[in-house]
């Protein structure tokens, strides 16, 4: 094998994902070649379709909301040396527990939102929870136990909306609304408070809420004791156990957090803009998150970056549909699918191929004196 | 239930288990060797997809087949180039695979055929019609799987290497057998099981292909996988019940049942992923992959 890679730190950190990230563009760009349209109109479309109004600005962070949360849950759990592909499940049980609590549960108005926002983090949590007890105390590989627990969280939200939520009038696989004390503030609405004229859009009160995730989120893997109990467990579990660190509980806890934090869409998707709970409000962010964790190395401001590239790819590609037909919003799909390659399962090669154009660089001088 | 209902049933048990029976000897050969594969669905979707439309083009399903094959061989290598060249991380790779085979199919069916990602209707020779017993002919093929899979792994020279090196490659390297070579060889295998399946749901389960039309086969197939222990024989015994619950839970749509009252779909549904979640934890039986199964080969150590 080659020498240990040696980079900069910068470059470890900002220029690998860099270059993987246009190494996807570009494979996405023959993709779009492929199919007889002009790579350059697409980009063009899809940059204006996200950011050239404040309108699609409004929609761009909306989708960037969802990113924030599913992405911080992969990385928690990826802290711990756990590999958590169950967002999509998490998120879908946040939305139910949400949905339960919204409609069944009589609160003083005051307390919607928090009752919520509890109860969708309690039974993302608790999706989370089972896989991670499964794998920390009966061995089960928490990858396949989690796809299963997708599946499981899927059929068990169809049964509920066809069987036993639905209101008997309504034809449709929905909730009644919620109780209108529950609607997150649209952030056009929180403009006008303080007096700012906003675009209408999702945009909701939510991506603060995701913002102040991704600071404790911060907190806790960098700053806190069960951080870097989770970071230790991570890198090393029999080390960990060395250092009366408990590798199960950390599995555990991880879980939770990680499942909590994949609710955070339900709560964007739900209180901040449906209203109600629809059948597959997840779309694939969960898996999308995926992407998003590996890109942003696992750390929230990278994180929070690459959900800003995503919800505008989001964005933007709903535009694309619009103004190039010939491209379905499925393109973010193929993109997010060469990412997830790209970061991280061929994170190694790129990291090679940046660290052999170091070693070139740095050879040069040497070359030329002698 | 009559004997004609039981029949009916017993059918289409067969024929919703051959897609799940050809992905689950796919991830079989492939994890035997050491090399996890969660990217089946995304093989049998590309599959389904270029069969579709290369039987659609030519006219014959068979050309299909080639392309279904072609294309998940396609997908296999890349996911073997991640996994075992680059030795990047198994797990990434596969979801990597279900995305882009999800993303790519929708976006070139689309922009081929403008009919929301589907391609048109497939008739007459550009499907697999009855070949005997009112099965097509894939059927046979895929069944003729596992008797093959099976001989070939217990009792061939190249199986036992094969399986060697999903336990304790760095014994098969010793011996001056090549890892690298064996496990592209099983990823590959894996691609050709894959295409199969993948052709069987596009030209021959129905006419054409949809968006998304998987629907999560391969994921039951990877739970067969788990449930038969990683073995041939008992891949087909999986893979016949839950293709069984699959066309039970299809009959049982709105009937009542005896005794039971109306049996809501979504529990038979869930049987598969329930049963493997409780395998797996040991509650009853035990299933344990194989030894070096997700770990990439490095020599020197």
């Amino acid at each position: 094998m080659a020498a240990p890679l040696k980079l900069p730190r910068w470059a470890d950190v900002a220029l690998v994902p860099a270059v993987s990230v246009v190494a996807a563009f570009l494979v996405a760009g023959i993709v779009v070649l492929f199919i007889g349209e002009d790579p350059l109109t697409v980009t063009r479309v899809l940059i204006y379709g996200s950011l050239g109004t404040g309108y699609s600005l409004g929609f761009t962070l909306f989708y960037a909301t969802n990113f924030i949360f599913t992405g911080l849950a992969v990385a928690v759990a990826f802290h711990a040396g756990l590999f958590n592909i169950g967002g999509e499940g998490q998120a879908l049980l946040g939305g139910i527990g949400l949905a339960l609590a919204l409609l069944f549960l009589p609160v003083p108005a005051f307390l919607a939102i928090p009752l919520g926002i509890l109860a969708a983090a309690a039974f993302g949590a608790l999706w989370g929870v089972v896989p991670g007890y499964l794998q920390a105390y009966r061995g089960s590989h928490i990858v396949i136990t989690t796809i299963m627990f997708n599946w499981l969280a899927s059929i068990l939200s169809v049964y509920l909306l066809v069987n036993v939520l639905r209101p008997p009038t309504s034809m449709n696989p929905e909730t009644p609304l919620f109780p209108e004390a529950s609607f997150l503030p649209a952030m056009h609405e929180l403009g006008a408070l303080v007096g700012l004229e906003l675009p209408r859009s999702q945009l909701n009160a939510s991506l603060f809420l995701a913002l102040i995730a991704a600071w404790l989120v911060w907190l806790l893997i960098f700053r806190s004791r069960l951080g870097y109990a989770i970071r230790t467990v991570g890198a090393n579990p029999t080390a960990a156990v060395y250092a009366g660190i408990s590798p199960r509980a950390v599995t555990v806890i991880a879980m939770a957090i990680s499942g909590a934090l994949a609710a955070g869409l339900a709560v964007n998707e739900l209180m901040g803009y449906q209203h109600r709970l629809i059948l597959e409000f997840t779309s694939g962010y969960g898996f999308v998150g995926i992407a998003v964790a590996l890109m942003g190395r696992g750390h929230p401001v990278g994180i929070i970056l690459a959900s800003l590239l995503f919800g505008m790819l989001y964005q933007g590609g709903a535009e694309l549909a619009f103004e190039v037909p010939a491209i379905t919003r499925d393109m973010i799909v193929v993109i997010g699918g060469v990412l997830i390659l790209f970061a991280g399962a061929l994170d190694g090669l790129f990291k090679r191929l940046v660290a052999a154009a170091f070693a070139a660089r740095a050879h040069q001088p040497v070359a030329k004196e002698a | 239930m009559d004997a004609a209902g039981l029949l009916a049933l017993a059918e289409s048990s067969l024929r919703l288990s051959i897609p799940l029976l050809c992905a689950c000897l796919a991830g079989l050969w492939s994890e035997r060797s050491g090399v996890i594969d969660i990217g089946l669905e995304g093989k049998l979707l590309i599959a389904a997809f270029a069969a579709a439309s290369a039987s659609y083009a030519t006219g014959s399903a068979y050309w299909g087949l080639l392309a279904g094959i072609g294309a998940s061989v396609l997908f296999a290598l890349v996911h073997g180039f991640a996994s075992i060249s680059q030795r990047g991380n198994q797990i990434v790779s596969g979801v990597a695979i279900n995305m882009l085979a999800a993303g790519l199919t929708a976006v070139i069916g689309n922009a081929w055929y403008g009919q929301g990602g589907r391609t048109p209707p497939l008739e007459g020779d550009q499907r697999f019609t009855e070949f005997f017993l009112g099965h097509s002919i894939l059927v046979y093929v895929a069944l003729a799987l596992v008797p093959l899979t099976w001989w070939v792994l217990a009792k061939t020279r190249f199986g036992l290497r094969l399986r060697a090196v999903g336990e304790k490659p760095a014994a098969v390297d010793t011996a001056g057998i090549s890892v690298v070579g064996l496990r592209y060889v099983a990823v590959i295998i894996a691609g050709v099981f894959c295409g199969i399946g993948g052709a069987f749901i596009g030209t021959a389960l129905s006419a054409g292909f949809l968006p998304g039309m998987t629907a999560g086969k391969g994921f039951i197939a990877l739970a067969a996988l788990i449930f038969a222990k990683w073995r041939a024989w008992p891949a087909l015994g999986a893979c016949l019940l839950f293709g069984f619950l699959e066309a039970l839970s299809i009959r049982l749509q709105g009937v009542e049942v005896p005794g039971l009252g109306e049996v809501p779909v979504q529990a038979i549904q869930a049987l598969p992923y329930a049963m493997t979640v409780i395998l797996l934890a040991g509650f009853v039986g035990r299933a344990i992959p194989p030894r070096a199964a997700g770990q990439p080969y490095v020599k020197e150590r």
